[in-house]
Parts: C-alpha cells; sequence; structure tokens
C-alpha cells in the first residue's frame, strides 16, 4: 500500500527556496541526507512526496534512498499534522485502562491510521506515550488540551465538538 | 601482497592476505552456507547464516566479511555454530510464508535447501506474529511476494550497485521492515527498467518473473492458431542448465527438438533476427559514418531494460539510439508480414512467441510502435529461459534424452554473427564483420573482434576501417552504462560505435535465465562459461557473417529490397521516448 498522503500538497516557491538552499548548502558533504531531511521537515513540517523528489532530483540519489531514510527514524513524518492534533496515550496506565480500543475506533472513525492526517487536514491522529495524566486513563489530548476517561462512545460527540 | 597460512577445520591453508574466511574456506573444500553474501555487491554480514568459530574471538563470525591473519584458527561445523544457524532460519521461518508446495523455486530455493541440510524441523518454536504483505504484480515482468522475503537486500544490491538504479530498497525498521519502492508504490509505477537482476539474485520465491506460460498452452492447444516459435540466442547456452546439464553447454538441438514435441507449428531461431538486425544497424552505422545521416556515436537497442534506462537516465540521448528494433521484434514483424504471406496465413492467426534469457522483452512486446504486422503485435508473449523449462517438464519431455534437432526454414537459418549476440560485445562483433566489409569492399582476413570480447565491464577498441580509425566500446550492467554514457557526454573520448546490454555479461546473465546459486555464483565464472558455448557455436557455423546468411539474401530480394529502404524502415525500425525518473504524476494517480 502506497504511503503517499491524501493530504493536497501546499508548498510555497518561498519553501522551496529555502529547501534548495539548504540543499546547495549541506550537497557536498558526506551523510547529507539525514541533516537536509531534518531542514525539509523544519520547513514544510513532514516530508511528503512532491519534497522527496526535489531531494532526490537534486542529490541524483534514487528517491527510494530517500524513502528509506525518512521510513527509518522515527523523526520523519510522511503525513502532516492536523489542525487538531490527537495523542492517545498509550502508555501503561491508560494501556490496561483500554487505551488501545480507543485509538483503533479513533482511526476507524477518522477513517485513517495512526500517524496520518485526514484529507481535509482537519485532524492528525498519533500514539504517544505517558500524557501525565494516569488518574484520568484511558486520556488523550487535543492540541495540547487533555480528555480523561475516555469511553468509545464518546469518541464521536469529541469530534464533533471540533469544527 | 603476502601469503598468509590458517587453519580451517584443523585443515592448513595458504591464501592471499585480504581473503575473507569464507572464500580461504571454498580454497579448502569447505563449504559455508550463505544467504546475503554476493561476491562485491553484498558484503554486508547481515543473515548470520556464515558464522564460524574463530580461536580467540568472543562471539560467533561472520566469515564473509571477516579476514584472514596469520595463524588463525576456525571451525565452521562445530556444534555451536550448528545450532547457532539452525536458530536462525528457525527465526527467519517465523515470519516467512513457508509454501514449499506451490512456490516457484520450490527445489531451487536456497532457503529451503539450507533448511534440508541443516536438518530443520517443523517446531514452529519461535512462531508469533506475522507481518502479512500484498503481492505486486504491477509490473509486466515480475511479481513480488514479501510474505517469501528474508531481507537479505541481495536484490536491493543488485539493483543499486550492479544496475546503478536503486529501484528498491530497505523501507521502515524493525519488525516492520521490509524491501519496497520509494513511498511503497507498486513497482510497475516506478522508474524500474524491467531487467530482472533482482530475481536471479533472490535466494527464495519474493521475486520472480511473471509467467506467461498459460497464454502459450492457451494458444497451442487452439486449432485456429499457427504457432511459431523463436529462440534468442543465449538460451541454447543456458537452457541445460534446468536439466542437470553442466553450466556452459550448448543444447540448441535438444531445445530445438523439445519444442517441435510441444506441438509449435513452426521452431524458427531469434538468431535469423539477428542477422536480420546487423543488416539493419551495420548499414545505420556505415550511414551515419559515412554520410552523417544520424548523431554518432550510434548505440545498439537490442536489450530493452538498456532501451529503457537510456530512455529514463539519458533522454537526451534517445536520437543515439539504433532506431533498429530489437531481433525479437524484427523476428516477429517478418514473421507477421513476410512469412505470413508467404504462407498465405492471416497474420491475426499468427501467434509468435519469444524464448528469452529477458525479463524485460516481457516489457518490449508491449512498446508503442512494435505491431507492424497491421494491427497485431510483432511478438504476442515473450517467455524467459526458466518458463520454457518448467514448461518442458509440465509436457513430460525428457529434454536430457532428446536427440538433436534443426530449426526450420527460412527463418531457422543463421549465422555464427547471429549467435553471438547472446553474449556482451557479441552485436558490436557481428556488426564489424559486416560493416568493415560493407565500407572496404573486401573479404576481412579475421573475423575475430577478441578485443571486445570477454567479461569486463566496459571494453574499448579501435578499429581502421578503410582508412577511418573507429573507436568503439562495449558496456554491459547499468551501472558500467552509466559510467560510460557519462564519458560520452562529457566529450572525454569520441565514440563512433557503442553496444550496450543491460546484465552484466550480456544476454548469457539475463533476468530471465536459470537461477545460479550464491555458493556457484560468488565462485565460479558463469558467465564467461555461458558465453563460451556461444563462441564454440559460431565457430563451429559455416557462415558466420550476417550478410552472408543466403535466407535473408532471399528476404532482401523478395521483400524488403535493401538494407535501411523505406519497407525496411516501416517494419524493422522503432521510435523512443522521453521518461522520467521520479514521475510524481504516475506514483500517486
Amino acid at each position: 500500500m502506497s504511503t503517499i498522503s491524501t493530504v493536497p500538497f501546499n508548498g510555497t516557491p518561498k519553501q522551496e527556496k529555502e529547501l534548495l538552499t539548504v540543499i546547495k548548502e549541506l550537497e557536498d558533504k558526506p551523510g547529507c541526507l539525514v541533516p537536509i531531511l531534518q531542514k525539509a521537515q523544519d520547513i514544510y513540517g513532514y516530508l511528503p512526496i512532491e519534497v522527496q523528489t526535489i531531494i532526490s532530483d537534486k542529490l541524483h540519489i534514487p528517491m527510494e534512498k530517500v524513502y528509506g531514510v525518512s521510513t527509518f527514524y522515527s523523526q520523519f513524518s510522511l503525513n502532516p499534522k492536523g489542525k487538531y492534533k490527537i495523542q492517545v496515550c498509550l502508555g501503561t496506565a491508560c494501556y490496561v485502562k483500554s487505551s488501545g480500543p480507543i485509538y483503533e475506533k479513533l482511526g476507524e472513525l477518522l477513517g485513517i491510521k495512526g500517524g496520518e492526517c485526514t484529507p481535509d487536514g482537519k485532524f492528525s491522529l498519533e500514539a504517544c506515550r505517558c500524557l501525565g495524566a494516569c488518574g484520568l486513563a484511558p486520556a488523550m489530548m487535543i492540541n495540547g488540551e487533555v480528555y480523561g476517561r475516555l469511553t468509545l462512545d464518546k469518541l464521536q460527540g469529541i469530534l464533533d465538538s471540533f469544527d | 601482497m603476502s601469503d598468509i597460512t590458517l587453519k580451517i577445520n584443523g585443515v592448513e591453508v595458504t591464501v592471499p592476505q585480504g581473503t575473507t574466511v569464507l572464500e580461504a574456506a571454498h580454497k579448502a573444500n569447505i563449504d559455508i552456507p550463505t544467504l546475503c553474501f554476493l561476491k562485491g555487491i553484498n558484503e554486508v554480514g547481515d543473515c548470520r547464516m556464515c558464522v564460524v568459530e574463530i580461536k580467540g574471538a568472543r562471539t560467533l563470525m561472520a566469515s564473509c566479511v571477516y579476514p584472514v591473519s596469520e595463524g588463525m584458527e576456525v571451525w565452521t561445523n562445530t556444534q555451536k555454530v550448528i545450532e547457532s544457524r539452525k536458530k536462525t532460519l528457525e527465526l527467519i521461518l517465523s515470519n516467512h510464508d513457508q509454501k514449499c508446495l506451490s512456490c516457484i523455486r520450490s527445489g531451487n530455493c536456497e532457503l529451503q535447501a539450507m533448511c534440508k541440510d541443516l536438518g530443520i524441523e517443523d517446531s514452529h518454536f519461535y512462531d508469533g506474529e506475522r507481518v502479512h504483505y500484498d503481492l505486486d504484480d504491477s509490473s509486466v515482468h515480475l511479481i513480488r511476494d514479501n510474505n517469501k522475503c528474508i531481507l537479505c537486500r541481495r536484490c536491493v544490491a543488485a539493483c543499486e550497485v550492479t544496475q546503478g538504479i536503486g529501484i528498491l530498497g530497505p523501507n521502515g525498521r524493525g519488525f516492520k521492515a521490509h524491501i519496497g519502492c520509494a513511498y511503497d508504490v507498486p513497482l510497475g509505477d516506478t522508474a524500474c527498467v524491467n531487467c530482472g537482476q533482482c530475481i536471479v539474485v533472490c535466494p527464495t520465491g519474493a521475486l520472480h518473473e511473471k509467467d506467461d506460460s498459460d497464454k502459450v498452452e492457451a494458444a497451442l492447444a487452439d486449432p485456429d492458431k499457427f504457432v511459431v516459435v523463436q529462440t534468442a540466442p543465449s538460451t541454447r547456452a543456458t537452457i541445460g542448465e534446468e536439466f542437470g546439464f553442466p553450466i556452459g553447454t550448448d543444447c540448441e538441438g535438444k531445445m530445438a527438438a523439445a519444442l517441435r514435441r510441444m506441438g509449435f507449428n513452426r521452431v524458427f531461431d531469434t538468431d535469423f533476427g539477428a542477422d536480420l538486425t546487423i543488416m539493419e544497424e551495420a548499414n545505420e552505422f556505415v550511414e551515419r559514418l559515412t554520410k552523417g545521416t544520424g548523431p554518432l556515436p550510434l548505440i545498439t537497442s537490442c536489450s530493452p531494460g538498456w532501451v529503457k534506462f537510456c530512455e529514463t537516465y539519458f533522454p537526451e540521448m534517445k536520437d543515439n539510439l539504433s532506431s533498429c528494433k530489437s531481433p525479437q521484434q524484427m523476428f516477429g514483424a517478418i514473421c507477421k508480414t513476410y512469412y505470413a504471406k508467404k504462407m498465405n496465413i492471416d497474420p491475426k492467426k499468427m501467434f509468435v512467441v519469444g524464448i528469452m534469457p529477458c525479463t524485460a522483452k516481457k516489457f518490449e512486446i508491449t512498446r508503442k510502435g512494435e505491431d507492424e504486422g497491421k494491427g497485431v503485435p510483432d511478438c504476442d508473449v515473450a517467455l524467459t529461459t526458466r518458463e520454457l523449462a518448467r514448461m518442458i517438464k509440465k509436457a513430460g519431455i525428457d529434454f536430457a534424452r532428446l536427440p538433436d534437432e534443426g530449426f526450420d526454414d527460412p527463418l531457422g537459418e543463421s549465422t555464427g554473427a547471429g549467435v553471438i549476440f547472446g553474449a556482451t560485445g557479441g552485436v558490436m562483433e557481428a556488426a564489424l564483420r559486416t560493416a568493415v566489409e560493407w565500407v572496404t569492399g573486401q573479404p576481412l582476413e579475421n573475423i575475430d573482434f577478441k578485443e571486445v570480447r570477454g567479461m569486463k565491464g566496459i571494453k574499448e577498441a579501435t578499429y581502421n576501417v578503410g582508412g577511418t580509425d573507429v573507436n568503439v566500446a562495449v558496456a554491459s550492467g547499468l551501472a558500467n552504462a552509466r559510467e560510460l554514457m557519462n564519458r560520452v557526454k562529457s566529450g572525454e573520448k569520441q565514440y563512433h560505435f557503442i553496444e550496450i546490454m543491460g546484465c552484466p555479461g550480456g544476454c548469457i546473465n539475463g533476468g530471465g535465465q536459470p537461477m545460479v546459486p550464491s555458493h556457484v555464483r560468488n565462485f565460479e565464472d558463469f558467465r564467461g562459461m555461458r558465453a563460451k558455448a556461444l563462441y564454440n557455436n559460431d565457430k563451429k557455423k559455416e557462415i558466420r557473417k550476417s550478410h552472408e546468411n543466403p535466407s535473408i539474401k532471399k528476404l532482401y530480394e523478395e521483400f524488403l529490397e535493401k538494407p535501411g529502404s523505406e519497407k525496411a524502415h516501416e517494419i524493422l525500425h522503432t521510435h523512443y521516448v522521453k521518461r522520467k525518473i521520479n514521475d510524481i504524476n504516475r506514483m500517486i494517480k
């Protein structure tokens, strides 16, 4: 299954210019791919195919090589973050209180997998470790705000409260 | 460099400094199993099958990357070593399909053979979570089944190092690590050139050709179809390996006999198409050289993997490619025009099958504009040598005991020039045998152009042709092709004529050829052995120059007029397109 993001690419000419400057600065240094990918992610927020194509073309290395590195390190993301960033805690306390099914249900309701963003750019979903809200387990955080004592039937209502 | 003496399993061995323990053991006739090691291209010590005990070492060592040293003592078959290898295999199997009965590689799978040798039992001791991957059948030429992949990365090395392309690579990490393309798009949406070098190095059934034999069986069973088969030059030098003959056995006669017994209406030879290619290509070369009718260097276009590579990575050089179709396609085109007319057969009812050393031939038959038989494709199906071998076995033909038979006339008649097409340098030599005689008007004293023979990746020579020095170059393997093309582009050297074959060593090492297990691949010059069979075949031929082939002469008299004629151009020549390396639109689709 292709991992190309379904969120339309919104890169600006300014961002591209910035990326090309970064590539020019670093391209002659051995092992330049990781720092270039880091800077590219700083510029765009993620590493979509449009960005990896530029890097592959400019460095004259196969795109698979760029992609392989970008999927090896967890610091890199192939998907943008949504307007509302949902982080579900899979830390020990939340996990034993069934946050796993909560995470799965959210993916189902949003039609995306963990790490992805809805095509309209509204919600992104990811797992995280302890939020320090174990007393409210199972918990999740949306744009920094904690939602606790979650149950499966509460989730749709929470999603509906965002526009 | 000085020599090193060490002991392996108590036996003294002396080898040059820098030799690995694996190579030293081979010299002492001790076999160490390997799954990932490919000499020169994949020396990564990943699979841990080749581990050995070395006196003084804290742990077991990967012998494929461990250099020998003076006085070293090595044991390759202790209980500790065997237990470790068995555990490694059991761990590999814990995330492997194990559908051996239906697997295309059953019988020549390196993983299966190793499990048998080491006595692996169905204990399923390490069974746990498994990753399931969808089959990737998006390409015309191959199937990728990651459920059988053992992550040895041989295919990655073949694609990236041997071919300089890098379409396949490791994606993800840990348990989710897998081999795939950028963004895990299907292979068919990438710039893959269909060469199949990944297949021939795969130790398991994770990569294999797309089997088209069912289409051929259906045509053979159809009484309305007139089914013609043509066999590529190199296939006669390799098919025997599938039936127990030693590498380098010429089985031309047995192959023709087998095809006849399978029910083909005519058993012809692509060597005829090769001779025809020489007529057109040598003419094109002479015209470009003496009249400047096109850019120099002229570059051969027989290898569809190379052609697609050129279109993708050197699109600005596409006009340097010879406009000649490949021998397979020329043969098909003549079959469905000249021969169909001669025999009074409707070209639509004619079904042409190519037996090819090559997976890219499956792509070539789909190229636009290669359908001169009035809306029917030049060639209907391209089968690899491996597919033919399976069909022969399925048909219950005892290949080894078949008598040697000849090809049918007239499209089965060929020369020594045609047969050497199957080895790197062969097309160049064949073309020179004709072009030089055409330019000088004199018969050649010596028709062996030995400078362009051999397994070197890039070969160069200069020949004086009628007072002009002609610089020629020959490359095989696409990484070498890239290097040579960069030399051409930089203007470092002026060449007049270049032969390029997509696979290292030429068609005898094509992606559709019989599998050569790594323990042979790493230590034997199997390409040279296969090529030798073709040069011996050439030597035995009475006629060794394409333009002296009587059936070719007749073809021009009766139908094509002369090389490069309008009719020849219409039927035997093609055109090329520019392709993109990273085609986002195709990938996103």
